[in-house]
């Protein structure tokens, strides 16, 4: 039975250039307090553009109308559960929206005056010390915008240091259980790929992996917890392994969800990770980013960050430009400051306590559905759960519905759905990580949820395999979008609906 | 902690569940010797009160009430209100990537609407859901460059602004893609074309040109492309002011564009999150990189939106991607397209043709360095006073001067980069002129 919604109207809303009508403002200018220029005198007739054709005209009214319909088309974290496997959906604090804007933080300019960026240099600064403190590392650069781009800086580190005494190596070892941006990332990175299978446990191969690992291997790359909620048991004798053999240990942190005050990547053997503080640290996905990936390293790998590193000279902070074993750039100006500002409010909010308790009630949340589920659905992998399950569908997919089936009809039932198949080392996966963020009653939504979809599957899969029903957009063709791609609107197109 | 949303009783009853007997019981599977033996050494958790207050003391730290001149990427432009009155809606701010299209229409058909406004202003057939920011977004069209030419040599314009020039650099470095420079015109500011025309060779595979490039001198894009397809390389336009395509022509003969749009109501934000761009013509569409919405119907026969060509990408490809990158900026690029609506046709040239005017009329006052094309950024020397000491001055008067060139271009040592916007009052420039004069 479907508890937690019932079906609501929506309202329809073509797109911005079908309600355009020329002439329309939703805007007006102050009036000029310095003589007009004529565009075509001053810059020269060819280098002046005719109007922008099909650019839209509309009214202030119809602007917020427009995005608020389009709004109410979306779930969101706000809504309820967001069960994403490795995802990280959590409650993103108000606050810490309010604090970004403040006019002194949003309004700085990366390349005004040192001393009057001593706010915004201190938040850097507090929040790389404090993410030290969290992974167990001993330095950390804020500039990487994203998860996949801390990755390319940390595996580019690796490359720097091995390059600095004599050989890069190269290749990079990647389980079969990581996530996609790993491999792409080695190879951005000049790298080549070798992929490693992981046991019947879903960890790594302490035998496999001692022989595999020789003069030409620069580094594993390791997710931990790994993409089953799997802690890898063996990750201090793999590191050692790696080290014995002069090869590093790279640490994709996507789920440091699971270890916050409970363990240290820079404890067992890490020597350098990327953080994802649009996971981990509660700043807003926004339907797909903006995230930031700082990334944290031990001493031995500090030289080669990238450029600038903020140090403490004459009471005051400045920005170090003088590196000369960095890796460059990674990116222009400062990283994300306003994601970063947002992560260390949700740091300063929870405290060292508040941390572990975060860890805490995530891992008990995942083993509760776990729990609750095991009955109904198979578990691949018996080793215990961290921050996530994964499922498969076997014993479904023989009825008639697979995993995007009961993922699509959960849809019905009120929530998003968890990630499908993923990782590939389980077929038909179903990745489950419900967070911290989720309280009893929305589990036991959730969990009811899927259980009614296991019984309907049984009686009428059908019903599940064509979910969903009773939202306003029924299952897309992505194929047809994919094979005769239109990624723009143009004059004459399918009319709105 | 005030983030977390059950009871003991509930954690007790959920215990009982798991067959656990405590929290730390969840935890007693893990190896004794990678755990945590102590508690983290952060302080304790805050009130929401004192986490304002926490920031509001920094934010005071910063400069606060200065008029600014400054631009060199990050510009200062009138944010309207709704921008950030449809970011703020949680439905847009809380929600994930839109995998799932029956419930992301929102951020899909946003995004879709995005890809096409760029397309119009780029003079692009295409553009996709956005990338980091402009600094990484012109790696990603190099890349995109050799792998459409099967070439390797990169050749960018010493114009180029010099952090887009260094995050190349570090990018190509491993990509086996060698970058050279050609130089820019002392007396213009302009690309030097004879001296591009001699670096290309037929291993070029792009040709990266900014316009208006770092000293705001709009570039003669038609001649560099003409010179670049000559040899069998392709034009990569950048853009770091986005303002300026609402009023000059786009760069139609460039084969990709890419740039970045903080220009479109985007805090300056000490650097970031801003959101690039990439746009190209149809038929490279399958080489571009980072996320790409398009069109269908959903099987009740309604148009509808997801994402596609997810062959080219990393959770698909792994390490035969077209690039690993995964995030891209959504609801930065959500606030662009209020941006864009809020201005629309006629605003985005009004609004261009404001800054335009302003910063002719400071341009006006002082001693120019390059005698081409400019919008609203131009290189002036300093003269008497180093320009360190030009700004020091103007900081007393609440003024945040331009930027010293030495930094980046030590031939230009002492010149100041400076900027003019629609928020650039008259008395303040005219006290900018003053300052170089004195």
């Amino acid at each position: 039975m479907i508890r937690k919604t019932r079906p609501h109207i929506t309202q329809n809303e073509p797109l911005l250039f079908e309600i355009s009508s020329p002439g329309k403002k939703g805007y007006q200018l102050p009036e000029l307090d310095v003589p007009a220029v004529n565009a075509s005198d001053a810059l020269g007739a060819a280098n002046v553009r005719d109007g922008i054709e099909g650019f839209p005209e509309v009214s202030e009214v119809e602007a917020i109308r427009h995005f608020t319909r389009l709004s109410t088309w979306n779930y969101a974290i706000d809504l309820g559960l967001y069960p994403l496997g490795s995802c990280t959906m959590k409650y993103n604090p108000r606050v810490n929206e309010l604090v970004a804007r403040l006019d002194g933080l949003a309004w700085a300019h990366p390349y005004q005056p040192e001393e009057l960026s001593q706010g915004a240099m201190e938040i850097m600064a507090r929040l790389e010390s404090a993410l030290e403190e969290i992974t167990g590392m001993d330095a950390v650069t804020l500039q990487p915008a994203a998860g996949a781009h801390g990755e390319l800086t940390g595996i580019l580190l690796i490359r720097a240091a091995l390059e600095a005494g004599g050989n890069p190596r190269k290749k990079i070892l990647v389980p079969d259980s990581a996530h996609g941006t790993n491999p792409a990332t080695v190879t951005m990175a000049g790298y080549v790929v070798e992929n490693i299978q992981s046991n019947d446990r879903g960890m790594v191969d302490l035998e496999t992996l001692e022989r595999v690992v020789d003069a030409d291997v620069a580094a594993l790359m390791l997710t931990n917890p790994n993409t089953l909620g799997v802690f890898e048991a063996h990750i201090v004798e793999a590191a050692d392994i790696l080290h014995a053999k002069g090869a590093l240990l790279y640490m994709d942190g996507a789920n440091m969800n699971a270890l916050m005050g409970i363990a240290r990547p820079g404890d067992f053997g890490v020597d350098v990770m990327h953080l994802n503080l649009h996971k981990t640290f509660s700043t807003p996905h926004g339907g797909g980013g903006p995230g930031a990936g700082p990334v944290a390293v031990k001493k031995h790998l500090e030289p080669f960050l990238p450029t600038p590193r903020l140090k403490r000279a004459a009471n005051r902070w400045a920005f170090d430009y003088d590196r000369p074993r960095s890796l460059g750039r990674v990116r222009a100006f400062h990283g994300n400051f306003g994601v970063l500002v947002r992560a260390l409010a949700y740091i300063l909010a929870c405290g060292g306590e508040g941390l572990k308790a975060v860890t805490m009630d995530a891992v008990l949340n995942a083993t509760y559905l776990r729990k609750l589920l095991e009955p109904y659905f198979d578990l691949p992998k018996s080793a215990p759960s961290m921050h996530e399950v994964v499922f498969g569908d076997d014993r479904q997919a023989k009825l008639g519905a697979r995993n995007v089936d009961i993922a699509k009809r959960l849809i019905d039932y009120g929530f998003h759905p968890y990630t499908v198949s993923f990782p590939m080392i389980v077929h038909g996966a179903m990745m489950i990580e419900p967070t911290e963020t989720e309280s009893k009653r929305e589990l036991d939504l959730f969990a009811d949820a899927m259980i009614s979809i296991a019984r309907e599957i049984e009686t009428d899969p059908k019903q599940v395999a064509s979910a969903p029903h009773l939202t306003r957009t029924s299952r897309v063709d992505e194929v047809t979008a994919a094979r005769k791609p239109v990624v723009r609107w143009r004059p004459g197109a399918t009319p709105a609906d | 902690m005030r983030y977390l949303p059950k009871s003991e009783s509930e954690r007790r009853q959920m215990l009982d569940t798991c067959g656990a007997a405590s929290l730390e019981d969840l935890f007693s599977h893990l190896p004794p010797e990678v755990r945590l033996g102590r508690p983290l050494n952060l302080e304790a958790g805050k009130s929401e009160y004192e986490v304002v207050d926490y920031f509001r003391a920094r934010a005071a730290e910063n400069a606060n009430g200065y008029a600014s001149f400054l631009g060199a990427g990050v510009y200062s432009h009138y944010r309207p209100v709704l921008c950030d009155v449809v970011v703020s809606r949680g439905v847009f701010l809380t929600s994930y990537t839109p995998d799932q299209p029956e419930i992301s229409q929102g951020t899909l058909s946003t995004i879709f609407e995005f890809q096409s406004m760029l397309a119009q202003l780029t003079g692009m057939e295409v553009a996709n859901a956005s990338m980091y920011d402009g600094s990484t977004a012109v790696p990603e069209a190099a890349m995109m460059a050799a792998r459409i030419t099967g070439r390797s040599r990169i050749l960018a314009s010493r114009a180029l602004h010099p952090e887009y020039r260094q995050v190349l650099e570090t990018y190509a470095k491993y990509q086996g893609l060698p970058v050279a420079e050609f130089g820019y015109r002392t007396e213009t500011g302009a690309l030097d074309l004879v001296d591009l025309d001699a670096r290309l060779d037929e291993q070029t595979a792009a040709v990266i040109v900014q316009s208006p490039n770092f000293f705001g001198v709009i570039e003669d894009v038609k001649q560099a492309a003409e010179m670049a397809h000559q040899r069998g390389a392709l034009l990569v336009f950048i853009f770091s002011e986005a303002v300026s395509l609402g009023l000059l022509r786009p760069p139609v003969e460039a084969d990709i564009v890419a740039g970045e749009l903080q220009s479109f109501a985007i805090p300056p934000s000490f650097g970031g999150p801003f959101a690039g761009v990439i746009a190209t013509k149809e038929k490279y569409i399958r080489q571009i990189p980072g996320r790409l919405v398009g069109e269908s119907k959903d099987s009740r026969g309604n148009r509808a939106y997801c994402l596609t060509l997810a062959t080219r990408e990393q959770h698909i490809r792994r390490e035969k991607a077209t690039s690993n990158i995964c995030t891209n900026q959504a609801l930065i690029a959500l606030m662009a397209t209020v941006f864009m609506t809020v201005y629309g046709k006629q605003g985005l040239r009004e609004l261009a043709e404001q800054n335009l005017a302003k910063a002719h009329y400071l341009a006006g006052k002082l001693p120019l360095k390059f005698s081409g094309p400019f919008f609203n950024e131009f290189v002036v020397k300093a003269g008497a006073r180093p320009p360190e000491a030009v700004n020091r001055a103007l900081l007393e008067k609440k003024i945040v001067g331009g930027l010293p060139l030495g930094r980046f271009y030590p031939e230009l040592e002492d010149c100041v980069l400076l900027c003019a916007t629609e928020m650039s009052r008259r008395e303040q420039m005219d006290l900018v002129a003053e300052a170089f004069a004195g």
